[in-house]
């Protein structure tokens, strides 16, 4: 059973400005006790997560809600394993998947099958798993013969549909995803559509950060208000949606 | 005591992922002859000829016979690559992953395993050129030759162990890549490979006290035929081992923050 648990969990994210990046300028810093190149103290940080708590069980499907910058993509890494949090803890019972970036790590001049490979592995496929699971993933981009030829022959519908066939071909038991992702003409989407929902459906944990009500009204059984890094309210998504759109009126 | 903890189990898993950094590695090798007809030979061909000019030019400057500068000169500039790019891709080891470290969890070591892996793969292609040359000038190989193996693996292990550090530190301040490239250019000709170590009469200090002399030899050594010295071994042996031990623990402090710096 799929299970997260997180326990006080609080992050500063560092930004940095150009002058802090440089060590040529630190060492003048402090090398004149901070007189020169103040500039190079630059370093803004950020709060991006500020105590957060809660559990997921099995089953739940969480949606995140929240104005940009108030912490969701952030929260998701941290759930990925990404980022790990300074303060607090995060517990993930299960193997989690994260889809983020579906056309992350592709070879240009490799094939189509050499990337379904390549980007398989990166999901943490075994290559036993991807021997078994290529003829499925081919079948679904519906590229036939193109697959034998190299990516930066294809045309950018084309390479999404590759993308989008890998990242979904197996499910994990925690889905993490940062935005709802769709790919290719009209028919491949309603196509991707719904793997992508059966895909939601088989999975054990869903969580989905995503600006679209209607997403995540229909896929998601809760939801969180996040704002400045802060979990301001948890429940259904109705309820998280009417304070959310009331504080939106409200500003 | 945590941190510790958790860097160890980076590397373990780092390790484990082979089949991802084994598949990365020859990615990027790929990447660089894909579009060429000779292929990998390419890598290949572009030493042979910086060689074959370095060494007819050079040779009558010190006044060494061709057969015996040529060989050495060849081995010297083979190791010297495999050192050098070591030390200057560590820099980009993890700036150029930013994209995989913002997007995929996993281990931060693997991108070292990576880089150590493409240029052993590098290294050996380089390596025909070596054969060429010792088909030419008849130097018959020796059972010297197997301690080869020993003294690349004590290359690579430092060359991970210092990328990872380095690697993590230039992540942080931008302009620490730049500073390592000049100083790899001084280093080179510091060290013995154009010129040969007895040349140098009286400032013997650049040959015996430069661990990158050391470094080298593991590699000409075995190859010309010499054998490595005890000198050799102490010396590597000792930045390898000495070296890994500190570069563990500032692994450990820096780690968790590569995913914030890239």
């Amino acid at each position: 059973m799929a299970h997260i648990t997180v326990q006080n969990v609080s992050l500063d994210f560092p930004l940095f400005g150009a002058g802090s990046r440089s060590l040529k300028k630190a060492i003048v810093r402090i090398g004149s006790g901070g007189r020169v190149a103040r500039e190079s103290n630059d370093t803004v940080v950020v709060k991006a997560l500020r105590d957060l708590s809660f559990t997921i069980s099995h089953g739940e499907r969480v949606g995140l809600v929240g104005p940009n910058g108030a912490g969701k993509s952030t929260l998701l890494r941290v759930l990925s394993g990404i980022f790990e949090p300074g303060q607090g803890t995060v517990k993930l019972q299960g193997r989690a998947a994260a889809l983020f970036d579906p056309s992350l790590g592709m070879d240009m001049e490799a094939s189509g099958y050499e990337n379904i490979f390549l980007r398989g592995l990166l999901m943490g496929l075994s290559r036993d798993e991807l021997r078994e699971k290529t003829e499925e993933i081919a079948r679904f981009t519906e590229l036939g013969e193109y697959l034998d030829m190299p990516v930066r022959a294809y045309s950018s519908g084309m390479l999404l549909r590759l993308a989008f066939a890998v990242s979904t071909s197996f499910v994990p038991e925690i889905l993490l995803m940062d935005e709802w992702i769709g790919a290719g003409d009209a028919r491949f989407l309603d196509k991707a559509q719904e793997r992508l929902e059966g895909l939601v459906r088989q999975s054990g944990i869903l969580v989905l950060a995503s600006h679209s009500e209607e997403i995540i009204r229909r896929l998601c059984n809760r939801a969180f208000l996040l704002e400045g890094g802060r979990l301001l309210a948890s429940g259904t998504p109705d309820e998280v949606f009417a304070l959310y759109n009331a504080r939106g009126a409200a500003d | 005591m945590n941190q510790l903890r958790l860097a160890f189990a980076d590397l373990a898993d780092g390790l484990r992922a082979w089949p991802i950094w084994g598949m990365l590695g020859w990615q990027d090798v790929r990447q660089r002859y894909r579009r060429s007809i000779l292929g990998p030979l390419w890598l290949t061909l572009s030493m042979g000829v910086m060689v074959g000019a370095l060494g007819y030019v050079y040779g009558d400057l010190f006044k060494t016979p061709l057969d015996d500068y040529l060989p050495f000169l060849t081995v010297g500039f083979v190791a010297w690559n495999l050192i050098s790019t070591l030390v200057i891709d560590s820099c980009t080891a993890f700036i150029g992953a930013t994209g995989y470290i913002r997007q995929l969890r996993l281990p931060v070591s693997l991108y070292l395993f990576r880089l150590c892996w493409r240029n052993l793969i590098i290294f050996f292609h380089n390596a025909l050129v070596f054969v060429a040359v010792a088909l030419i000038f008849k130097v018959v190989p020796t059972w010297q030759l197997l301690w080869l193996l020993p003294g690349l693996a004590i290359i690579l292990y430092t060359g991970f162990w210092s990328g990872l550090v380095l690697g993590a530190l230039c992540a942080r301040f931008r302009d620490i890549p730049q500073v390592v490239s000049s100083l790899v250019q001084v280093v080179f000709f510091m060290t013995p490979i154009l010129w040969k170590p007895e040349l140098l009469t009286s400032r013997p200090v650049f040959v015996q006290e430069n661990p990158f002399f050391h470094f080298v030899e593991l590699i000409r050594g075995p190859m010309l035929g010499n054998g490595i010295s005890l000198q050799t071994w102490a010396v590597t042996l000792g930045c390898a081992l000495l070296g890994s031990l500190v570069a563990f623990f500032m692994f450990a402090r820096l780690r968790r923050r590569i995913a914030f710096w890239v």
